[in-house]
């Protein structure tokens, strides 16, 4: 019996990674309907300019480079919006997807000419192996468990920043319907590119913290990718707290799984997320406008 | 079945190739009789083509970091040339990256014979770049040498079997069997319940340490251990939870496995969080490089695994007359980074490329070169080389012995031979230790 309880409490705390991940990729489908495929690519170049960004500073804690790191990521996301991305906006929605599979291949390549091919790792110190004693013998890490405190957290906010701000409601209106926003005088290449500058906050924040739970190297991003996709699916396409939602479901999808054999971890996660497209193909909680 | 094909399309292309050879043989003593027409015997000889395969990009790419330096090194030694049968030709070594894909290995090495008809070909560094390399030099009829590779994912990875072998293929490295002995003798080293923990994926080196008889089990069985084994996990996983949760019930002490080393580093942290303390970790593949033991941080401390070569070996090479320390010393001063075993492995390939080529009686013949290999012994910066080999006639076995990672200041781990039960000429630096033995 404790054996599923800890399974169930693991795969939370491992979901809660899974919707950090996911909540850009939720955020920019969601507004644009674009899937960014060099997403995971993203968060690994995130972990690596924290990285550096440590060594240069020497910040005592990566996630003192959040400071830097979060307004370096919303500057990157807005640019490469605005000067490559939002020109290739048109009729063919491939395009733009195209360009994405692109930007993988080249941060795969950069970072592998600018860091090697080492594994690297963020050093959290203590709070890497801090845990917390439950009774029966469990026991939960506080570095999981402040993880799904800031991926709530995180997705609580860019709710509260789509459905209650000024920017939020310009955004659901480009959205809802991209030339009636324009002509409304609504900036809609500025507000595309403000959302992929929101993305990009939240690969930041996924850098950080994956760097610290696991380590990385140049070519671990399309690893994650999938993972991303899947909870954003699962949740349903451009719901929030779906992403949030679908990110436990697979983690404990995996956990349970891996308690039958260790060879069915990534298969029972794959078969939730396929039982799920076929009982509500458009996820579990779509939005209610489409 | 693949023997009878190999053989057709050795037929069918081999004899266009050495057709080639010959007619280029018979060009360079045209070119040196009109050229000279006296005694100048080092400027009319043609250049002997080294072909060299290697990841230096993509998934692999740690294991050719030391390239450029190992290169340097050889090319300086032949900048005069190499004597063969008397004269003295001049030295081509011919490098592409195989961009740590099996196809583009295999397409790179096509490359290497069919345009730039190389003499012979190296390649190193996992079955994924040595197979297809040394599939193409058997199927076209080239010499090949490589290392860097268990013998028998290799070997029989390839499709050879004892009797047959190849004919044009050779290979030098250790095997499973030698690291089953080594870890074995490590844990059998300390006092603990025997009861052993594996993370072994669903990969090919999974499935190797996992196999019932080549792999780990019968010889765990066989000494006294306990094996908990809780199934080939896939090797994308990034949460251990189940296995940690096995091993804390079933009172695991000693913690093996093959991972890479991002999966290493997420489940020892999971395994502190969770609270999983094994006396004993020893670890493939994850624990190679030093830039990856850093990676994990402190807590790396007295992690073990295997040792393929080291500057604690007691050889020497042929072709520079360093010994291994020193080779590692140049390495670290030049580069500014840590030395790695891949280095000594990847030197020694050239060494022993050189060696059978001096002995070879005729540069211009493919079978003499092949002769020459089947003729080697020689004394290479990682141990004693010979062939025809055992435990079949294409592999030579080189010693294997087990070492601890030991942090020596805040950013640098030594990797400290600790057991060298079998290979008594390579000396221990200390005795293995306990993880939690100092209260850490």
């Amino acid at each position: 019996m404790n054996g599923w309880i800890d399974s169930i409490l693991q795969g939370v705390m491992l979901g809660a990674i899974y919707a950090l991940f996911a909540a850009g990729l939720s955020l920019v489908f969601g507004v644009m309907r674009l899937v960014n495929v060099a997403h995971g690519d993203f968060i690994v170049l995130s972990a690596f300019i924290a990285l550096w960004l440590q060594r240069i500073t020497g910040f005592s804690s990566p996630f003192l480079t959040l400071i830097l790191l979060v307004p370096l990521m919303f500057l990157v996301g807005y640019v490469l919006q605005r000067v490559i991305l939002n020109p290739a906006f048109g009729a063919d929605i491939l395009r733009p997807v195209l360009i994405t599979f692109g930007l993988s291949v080249i941060i795969q390549n950069g970072l592998l000419q600018g860091f090697s091919a080492d594994s690297q790792k963020l050093h959290g110190g203590k709070l890497e192996v801090a845990s917390i004693a439950l009774p029966g013998g469990l026991a939960i890490g506080v570095l999981p468990l402040l993880t799904l405190g800031v991926s709530a957290a995180m997705i609580g906010l860019l709710q509260w920043m789509l459905y209650r701000t000024k920017l939020g409601r310009a955004l659901r209106a480009t959205s809802a319907d991209l030339s009636t926003a324009g002509l409304m005088g609504v900036n809609t290449s500025h507000l595309f590119a403000m959302a992929a500058g929101i993305a990009m906050v939240t690969v930041a924040v996924a850098g950080v913290f994956t760097g610290i739970r696991a380590s990385f190297d140049a070519v671990s991003g399309p690893d994650w990718l999938i993972f991303a996709f899947e909870a954003v699916i699962i949740g349903g396409l451009g719901s929030l707290w779906g992403t949030l939602a679908g990110g436990l479901i697979l983690g404990m999808a995996q956990t349970t799984g891996a308690r039958f054999s260790p060879g069915w971890q990534l298969l029972s996660g794959h078969l939730v997320f396929l039982a799920i497209l076929i009982l509500c193909p458009r996820g579990l909680f779509p939005r209610r406008t489409e | 079945m693949p023997e009878a094909r190999n053989l057709r399309q050795e037929g069918s292309t081999g004899v266009s190739r050495r057709d080639f050879v010959k007619g280029s043989a018979t060009l360079a003593l045209l070119a040196s009789a009109g050229a000279t027409g006296c005694r100048s015997r080092v400027t009319a000889n043609r250049p002997v083509k080294i072909g060299f395969v290697s990841p230096r990009t993509g998934s692999l790419a740690a294991f050719s970091e030391a390239d450029p330096f190992v290169l340097a090194g050889i090319r300086k030694a032949l900048a005069g040339g190499l004597p063969i049968a008397g004269t003295i030709h001049p030295v081509e070594i011919i490098e592409k990256d195989s961009r740590s894909d099996p196809n583009r290995a295999a397409e790179v090495a096509s490359d290497l014979i069919k345009t730039d008809n190389v003499d012979i070909i190296l390649t190193a560094n996992t079955p994924e770049t040595v197979n297809p390399v040394s599939d193409q030099a058997e199927i076209i009829g080239v010499p090949c040498i490589t290392t860097d590779a268990p013998w028998q994912p290799y070997f029989f990875g390839r499709g050879g079997t004892p009797e047959q072998g190849f004919d044009w293929t050779f290979h030098f490295f250790w095997g499973i069997e030698d690291l089953v002995a080594v870890y074995t003798n490590m844990w059998a080293s300390l006092q603990t319940n025997k009861v052993v923990g594996a993370l072994w994926g669903n990969d090919n080196d999974g499935n190797a340490f996992s196999d019932p008889r080549q792999g780990f089990p019968q010889v765990l069985a066989a000494k006294g251990f306990k094996l908990v084994d809780t199934g080939r996990f896939e090797p994308a996983t990034n949460d251990f939870s189940a296995q940690i949760s096995a091993f804390k019930s079933a009172q695991v002490e000693i913690l093996t496995g093959v991972l890479p080393p991002p999966g290493f580093a997420t489940f020892w942290s999971q395994a502190a969080q969770q609270g999983f303390k094994p006396k004993i970790a020893t670890i493939a593949k994850a624990l190679l490089f030093p830039a990856a033991v850093e990676s994990i941080g402190e807590r790396a401390h007295r992690l073990s695994t295997e040792v393929w070569w080291s500057p604690n070996h007691p050889y020497r090479s042929g072709v520079t007359g360093q010994t291994a320390a020193e080779f590692c010393t140049e390495f670290e001063q030049k580069t500014g980074r840590q030395w790695t075993p891949p280095m000594g492995f990847k030197h020694a390939l050239f060494e022993v490329a050189i060696d059978v080529l001096k002995r070879t009686r005729n540069i211009d013949s493919p079978e003499a070169i092949r002769n020459a290999i089947l003729a080697t012994n020689y004394g290479s910066i990682v141990g004693p080389i010979s062939w025809p080999g055992t435990p079949v006639k294409n592999v030579c076995k080189t010693p294997l012995v087990g070492g601890q990672w030991v942090s020596a200041n805040k950013s640098r781990f030594n990797l400290l031979v600790v057991n060298d039960e079998g290979q008594k000429q390579i000396p221990t630096q200390a005795a293995l230790q306990p993880l939690d033995s100092d209260g850490a």
